[in-house]
C-alpha cells in the first residue's frame, strides 16, 4: 500500500494546493512543501529497511503488490520497490523539494495551479519508478507529461508555446511507439500462453524470434531514448529546458530524464537480452556521439540554460554507455551518474534561474564578473560546475568513472572516445565560470550612467533559504563522492539480479564489493 | 408480427410517436419549451423501454430488423446522444428569430432513422434508415435559413450535403442492385453464403468486388473518409451547432454501427481487394484528416477534419474484423476487433459531444463562437468550461486518464492482433500530428487575454447544459481509469454479431 499512499499523498496534496489558493496565495507553496516533506519521510523510512537477499523467494523486492485492474487484458495494478526504484524515488522526492524551493519566490502567478501541476508530475514519476505492469507503467509515463506541459506552457519564458509543444509531441510520439512495442509483447504472450499479460515477470517468458525481437526492442529503445535523451532524439530538450521555469527545469533535468534511463535498465534490456546484446555496439556508439557532439554544442551556446541543457544530454550519454555495457560496473556507474547528475543539473538550473530572476536575461554575453557582487552564488556555481565536470571526490566522478570502467570491458573504442567527454566537460564548465563570474563586473543595462550599477547593486546574493537548498545538494554530492557505498549497496541486489538472470554481455558478474575496496 | 415482436421494436414506436405528437402540438399551438420537452421525454421513454427489450432473447423482427444486444447498445447510445443534443439545443435556439419547434421534429425523425440503421441486417432497412437520417439532416443543417446575416452558410452547407449525400445514396443503391443481381436477396447474411460459394475470390470475383466497393463507397461518404470527405468541413461549418453535433455524433455512430454489422455479417472482408482498398482509405483518412486540421482556425472545421482522422482510426479496427472471423473459432481474441470498434465509437461519441457541447454552451443561434480566438484565456475566465473542453480535447488526442486513450489502446491491440503494421504506423504518425492542433486549442485557452474581451464569459447559464457537460466529463474519465466494466459490457454486446 505504501506506493499507493505515496502517489495519493502527492495527488491529493496537489489538489489541496489548488484549492487553498482561494484562501491565501501563499498557502499553495506551503501545502506543497508539507506534502513533499511528508513524502520524503516516507521514502527515507523505506530506505531504513534491510534489503532482501536477491536469491530469497521474494527476490530483491522490498515491496511487491498486485491488484486487479482491467481483467479483459490481464492488466494489474502491480507495483514494486527494489533498490533501484527506491534510489530513484529518493532522488524524485528530494528534487521535488528543491523544485519547490526554486519556485518559492519565482512563481507568483496562479501559484495554486502551479503546485498542483508540480505535485502531479511527481506523482506520475513515482508511478513510473514503481510500476511493474507495463500498461500501468505506460499510463504513468503519459500522466506525468500533461502537468509538465502545462508548467512549461503557462509559466515558461518567451518562446514557451513552441518549447512546450515540441516537448509534448516528441515524448508523445515516442510514447506511442513504446505502447505499440508493449502491445506486441502482450499480444505474443497471448499467442504463446493463451492470455494477454502486461506483467513484467510474465513477459520475460515471451519468446520472440530474432528479427522481431529486435524491432520490439527498438520500440522500447526509441521510447526511452527520447526521454533520456540520446543523440538524434535530443532536440526537444534544449528548448524545453531553457523555456521552462526554474522548477520545471529542475524536474525535467533531475527527474524526468531519469525515467528514460530507468526504463532502459528495467525494461529495454532485461526483456530482450539477445536483441539488446546485438544492439549494444550501436547504442554505445550513439552514447559516444551524444557525449562528444552535445559537449561541443554546449560550448557554442550563449544562453546559459541552453548550455546546461546540452551538458545534460552529454552526461546522459554516460548513462547510456554504462547501461549497454551491461556489467556491474557499467550499471552501477549509470545509476550513480543518474543520481549525481540529478543533483548537479538541478543545482545549475536553479543558479541559472537565480541569475535570470536577478538580471532578467540568460545571455552569458551580458553578464560578467559577478563574483564581486554575488560571492555566495558564484561559489556555489563554481562548486556545481566542478562537480559536473567530474572532479574526484564528488558524485559525478564516481558515476562517470564506473561507467567508463564498465564500458571499457565491453567496448574499448567506445570507452576511449567517451573519456574525451570528460575533457570537453572541463572546458565548457570552466569557460562558463570564467565568463560569467570572473572579469570586470557587468550586468544587463549597464550602459554608463549608473543604471546598471543600481541594477547590480540591488541584486541580492543567495538568501539563507536558498543556501539551505544548495547546501543540501552539496552534501548529497559529497556523500556520493566520498562514500558511494551507501547507494551502491542499495542498488546492488537489483543489479546483481538483473545480471545473474540474464548474464552479462561481456565478462562475468562481479560483486560491487570489488568495485570499491 | 407477434406481440412480442412489437414489444421489441418499442423504442422505434416511441420515437415515431414522439415525432407525431410534436407535429400535432405544433399544429395546435407553437411553444418552443413544450416541443423540446416532448422530444426529451420521448427519448427518455424510448431509453426506458430498452430495459424491457433487453429482457428478451435476440430475435429477428421480420427479416428486416434484428433486435439483439448489439442493436440495444447502440440504440441506447444514439438515444443518449440525441437527448443530450435536444437539451443543448433549447438554450441555443431560444433567440432564433424563427419557429424553433420543427428543429425538434427533424431531430426526433433523424434519431428514428439512426435507430433503424443500427437494427438493420437487410439492405432495405439500411437504406431506409440512411435516407430518413439524411433527409432530416438537410433540414437541420439549413435550419436558421431566415436569419439574414447567417443565412448564406446554412443554405450552402445544406445544398452541398444534399447533393453529395444523394450521390452517395446512388452509389449504395447501384451496389445493392449489383449484389442482388448476383445473389438474389438483400439480406446481409446471404452475402456471406455467397462468399463461401466462392464469389469473392478467384476468377469472376470482379463483379462482387465492384458491387461491394460501391456499397462501401456510399458508406464512406457518410463517414466522410478520404477521398469522400470533401463535404465535411463546409457542412460542419455552415450548419448550426446542434445540427453539427448531431451529424458528428449520431450520424457517424449509426453509420459506423451499420458498417460494422454489414462487414461482420456479410464477411466482405474475406475479399483481399476490398481489404486493400479499405486499408488505403484508412491511411489517407488518418494522414489527410490530421494534416488538414493542422492550420484550421475555425473549431468546427478543425473538429470536422479531426473526425475524418478518427474515422480512419476506426477503420483500422473495422479491418481487423476480418482476422477475427478468419481466425480459428473458439480463440478468445476473436471478438477483439468488434470490441475495439464499439469502444472507440462510444469514446468518440462522448468526446465529440463534449467538445461540441462546450461550443454550444458559449454560443447561441445569433453568435456562434466557433473561432479559436473566442476561447483565448478561457481557463482564467471560466475554468469549468475550459476544464471540460481540455479534457475532451486531450481525450481526442488519446491521452491517458480519458476514455479516448483506452479507445486508442483498443485499436492498437486490434491492429497488433491483425498484424496491420502499416496502418498502425499511420496511426502513430497521425496521432503525433493530431497533438499539434488539439494542444494549440488548449494553449490558446491558457493564454491570458491581452485586451478587454468583448465576449461574455459564457453565453448560457442554464443548469441543464452544464449538467450534461458534467455527465459527459464523468463518462470521459471514469471509463478512462476503470474501463473494466465497459469492456465487459461490450464484450457481451458484440457476442451477438
Amino acid at each position: 500500500m505504501i506506493v499507493v499512499w505515496l502517489i495519493l499523498i502527492l495527488m491529493v496534496g496537489g489538489a489541496l494546493a489548488w484549492v487553498t489558493e482561494a484562501m491565501d496565495s501563499r498557502l499553495p507553496r506551503l501545502t506543497a512543501l508539507i506534502v513533499m516533506l511528508f513524502s520524503l519521510i516516507v521514502v527515507v523510512m523505506l530506505c531504513m529497511n534491510n534489503f532482501p537477499d536477491p536469491l530469497s523467494p521474494g527476490g530483491q523486492w522490498l515491496v511487491l503488490e498486485k491488484w486487479s485492474w482491467i481483467a479483459r487484458f490481464g492488466i494489474y495494478l502491480q507495483v514494486g520497490i527494489d533498490g533501484l526504484s527506491l534510489l530513484m524515488l529518493l532522488l524524485t522526492v528530494f528534487l521535488g523539494l528543491m523544485a519547490i524551493g526554486a519556485a518559492w519566490h519565482e512563481i507568483t502567478e496562479r501559484p495554486g495551479f502551479f503546485y498542483f501541476n508540480l505535485l502531479w508530475t511527481l506523482a506520475g514519476v513515482v508511478g513510473v519508478f514503481t510500476a511493474l505492469d507495463l500498461f500501468l507503467f505506460f499510463f504513468f509515463w503519459e500522466v506525468m507529461l500533461i502537468p509538465m506541459y502545462l508548467i512549461i506552457a503557462i509559466w515558461g519564458h518567451e518562446n514557451r508555446a513552441y518549447a512546450a509543444m515540441k516537448f509534448f509531441v516528441f515524448t508523445q510520439v515516442s510514447g506511442l511507439i513504446l505502447l505499440l512495442a508493449i502491445l506486441c509483447l502482450a499480444y505474443f504472450h497471448f499467442v504463446q500462453f493463451g492470455r494477454f499479460s502486461f506483467d513484467y515477470f510474465e513477459l520475460h517468458n515471451v519468446v520472440l524470434e530474432g528479427r522481431f525481437q529486435m524491432l520490439v526492442m527498438l520500440g522500447f529503445f526509441i521510447g526511452f531514448a527520447t526521454k533520456l535523451p540520446a543523440f538524434p532524439l535530443h532536440s526537444w530538450l534544449p528548448d524545453a529546458h531553457s523555456q521552462a521555469p526554474t522548477a520545471g527545469s529542475v524536474l525535467l533535468a533531475g527527474v524526468l530524464l531519469k525515467t528514460g534511463a530507468y526504463g532502459l535498465i528495467r525494461f529495454a534490456v532485461p526483456l530482450f537480452p539477445e536483441a539488446a546484446a546485438d544492439f549494444a555496439p550501436v547504442a554505445m556508439t550513439i552514447a559516444v556521439i551524444g557525449i562528444l557532439y552535445c559537449a561541443k554544442l554546449a560550448f557554442a551556446q550563449t544562453d546559459i540554460k541552453r548550455l546546461i541543457a546540452y551538458t545534460s544530454v552529454s552526461h546522459m550519454g554516460f548513462v547510456l554507455l554504462g547501461v549497454y555495457a551491461w556489467n556491474i560496473y557499467g550499471l552501477q556507474g549509470a545509476l550513480m551518474t543518474m543520481l549525481a547528475h540529478g543533483l548537479t543539473s538541478s543545482a545549475l538550473f536553479m543558479l541559472a534561474g537565480g541569475l535570470q530572476h536577478r538580471f532578467h536575461t540568460r545571455d552569458m554575453g551580458q553578464m560578467s564578473g559577478l563574483w564581486a557582487k554575488l560571492p555566495k552564488m558564484s561559489a556555489m556555481a563554481l562548486f556545481f560546475s566542478i562537480a559536473a565536470l567530474g572532479m574526484p571526490g564528488l558524485g559525478n566522478f564516481i558515476g562517470e568513472f564506473l561507467s567508463l570502467l564498465g564500458a571499457f570491458q565491453a567496448n574499448h573504442v567506445a570507452a576511449i572516445f567517451a573519456a574525451l567527454g570528460l575533457i570537453f566537460a572541463s572546458v565548457y564548465s570552466l569557460w562558463v565560470i570564467q565568463r560569467v563570474f570572473h572579469g570586470e563586473f557587468r550586468v544587463p543595462g549597464d550602459h554608463g550612467a549608473g543604471h546598471g550599477e543600481a541594477h547590480g547593486a540591488t541584486a541580492q546574493d543567495l538568501s539563507s533559504s536558498e543556501m539551505l537548498c544548495y547546501g543540501a545538494m552539496v552534501l548529497g554530492l559529497v556523500w556520493m563522492g566520498m562514500y558511494p557505498q551507501t547507494f551502491l549497496a542499495m542498488s546492488e541486489p537489483t543489479m546483481a539480479f538483473l545480471l545473474e538472470s540474464l548474464g552479462s554481455f561481456v565478462g562475468s558478474v562481479v560483486s560491487t564489493a570489488e568495485v570499491l575496496p | 408480427m407477434t406481440g412480442e415482436q412489437l414489444l421489441l421494436i418499442l423504442p422505434l414506436i416511441i420515437v415515431t410517436a414522439t415525432s407525431v405528437i410534436t407535429m400535432l402540438m405544433v399544429a395546435a399551438k407553437r411553444n418552443h419549451a413544450v416541443s423540446c420537452f416532448i422530444t426529451a421525454v420521448g427519448l427518455v421513454l424510448a431509453l426506458l423501454s430498452l430495459i424491457i427489450v433487453a429482457r428478451h432473447a435476440p430475435q429477428e423482427v421480420t427479416p428486416l430488423l434484428l433486435v439483439d444486444s448489439f442493436n440495444i447498445f447502440f440504440t441506447a447510445l444514439i438515444l443518449l446522444a440525441g437527448l443530450a443534443i435536444t437539451l443543448f439545443s433549447y438554450p441555443y435556439l431560444c433567440n432564433l428569430e424563427d419557429h424553433q419547434d420543427e428543429f425538434y421534429l427533424l431531430l426526433s425523425i433523424a434519431t428514428l432513422g439512426a435507430l433503424v440503421m443500427v437494427g438493420s441486417t437487410h439492405f432495405i432497412t439500411a437504406f431506409l434508415g440512411m435516407e430518413t437520417l439524411s433527409v432530416c439532416l438537410y433540414g437541420m443543417v439549413a435550419y436558421p435559413l431566415h436569419r439574414q446575416e447567417t443565412a448564406q452558410y446554412p443554405m450552402e452547407a445544406s445544398i452541398k450535403y444534399l447533393v453529395l449525400s444523394a450521390v452517395s445514396s446512388g452509389f449504395v443503391l447501384f451496389g445493392v442492385a449489383l449484389l442482388y443481381a448476383q445473389i438474389g436477396t438483400l439480406h446481409f447474411a446471404d452475402i456471406s453464403a455467397g462468399i463461401t460459394q466462392g464469389i469473392a475470390n478467384g476468377p469472376g470475383s470482379e463483379y462482387f468486388v465492384v458491387a461491394s466497393l460501391l456499397v462501401i463507397t456510399g458508406f464512406a461518404f457518410k463517414l466522410s473518409l478520404v477521398p469522400f470527405h470533401l463535404w465535411t468541413p463546409d457542412v460542419y461549418e455552415g450548419a448550426p451547432l446542434p445540427a453539427t453535433a448531431f451529424l458528428a455524433t449520431v450520424g457517424k455512430l449509426a453509420m459506423a454501427a451499420l458498417l460494422m454489422r454489414f462487414m461482420s455479417v456479410s464477411g466482405v472482408l474475406q475479399s483481399d481487394a476490398i481489404t486493400n482498398v479499405l486499408s488505403i482509405i484508412a491511411v489517407f483518412s488518418i494522414l489527410g484528416g490530421n494534416l488538414l486540421a493542422l492550420l484550421q482556425a475555425n473549431l468546427k472545421r478543425l473538429l470536422s477534419y479531426s473526425s475524418i482522422a478518427h474515422m480512419g482510426y476506426l477503420l483500422i479496427a473495422l479491418l481487423t474484423l476480418e482476422s477475427a472471423t478468419g481466425a480459428a473459432s473458439g480463440s478468445p481474441g476473436t471478438s477483439l476487433g468488434a470490441e475495439a470498434v464499439s469502444f472507440y465509437l462510444t469514446a468518440y461519441v462522448v468526446m465529440s459531444l463534449g467538445a461540441f457541447g462546450v461550443m454550444m454552451v458559449v454560443s447561441d443561434s445569433g453568435h456562434e463562437r466557433d473561432h479559436i480566438g473566442h476561447y483565448q484565456g478561457l481557463f482564467w475566465r471560466d475554468p469549468w468550461l475550459a476544464l471540460v473542453f481540455t479534457a475532451m480535447l486531450l481525450s481526442l488526442a488519446g491521452i491517458p486518464l480519458t476514455i479516448g486513450f483506452i479507445g486508442k489502446f483498443y485499436v492498437f491491440v486490434a491492429g497488433v492482433q491483425g498484424a496491420e503494421w502499416g496502418l498502425l504506423a499511420a496511426m502513430v504518425i497521425g496521432s503525433g500530428i493530431g497533438l499539434f492542433y488539439y494542444l494549440r486549442i488548449v494553449y490558446r485557452m491558457l493564454t491570458p487575454l491581452d485586451h478587454d474581451d468583448p465576449l461574455p464569459v459564457a453565453g448560457i447559464r442554464d443548469v441543464i447544459p452544464h449538467g450534461i457537460l458534467l455527465v459527459l466529463l464523468v463518462a470521459l474519465i471514469v471509463p478512462g481509469i476503470i474501463p473494466g466494466s465497459l469492456m465487459a459490457l461490450l464484450q457481451s454486446v458484440v457476442q451477438s454479431l
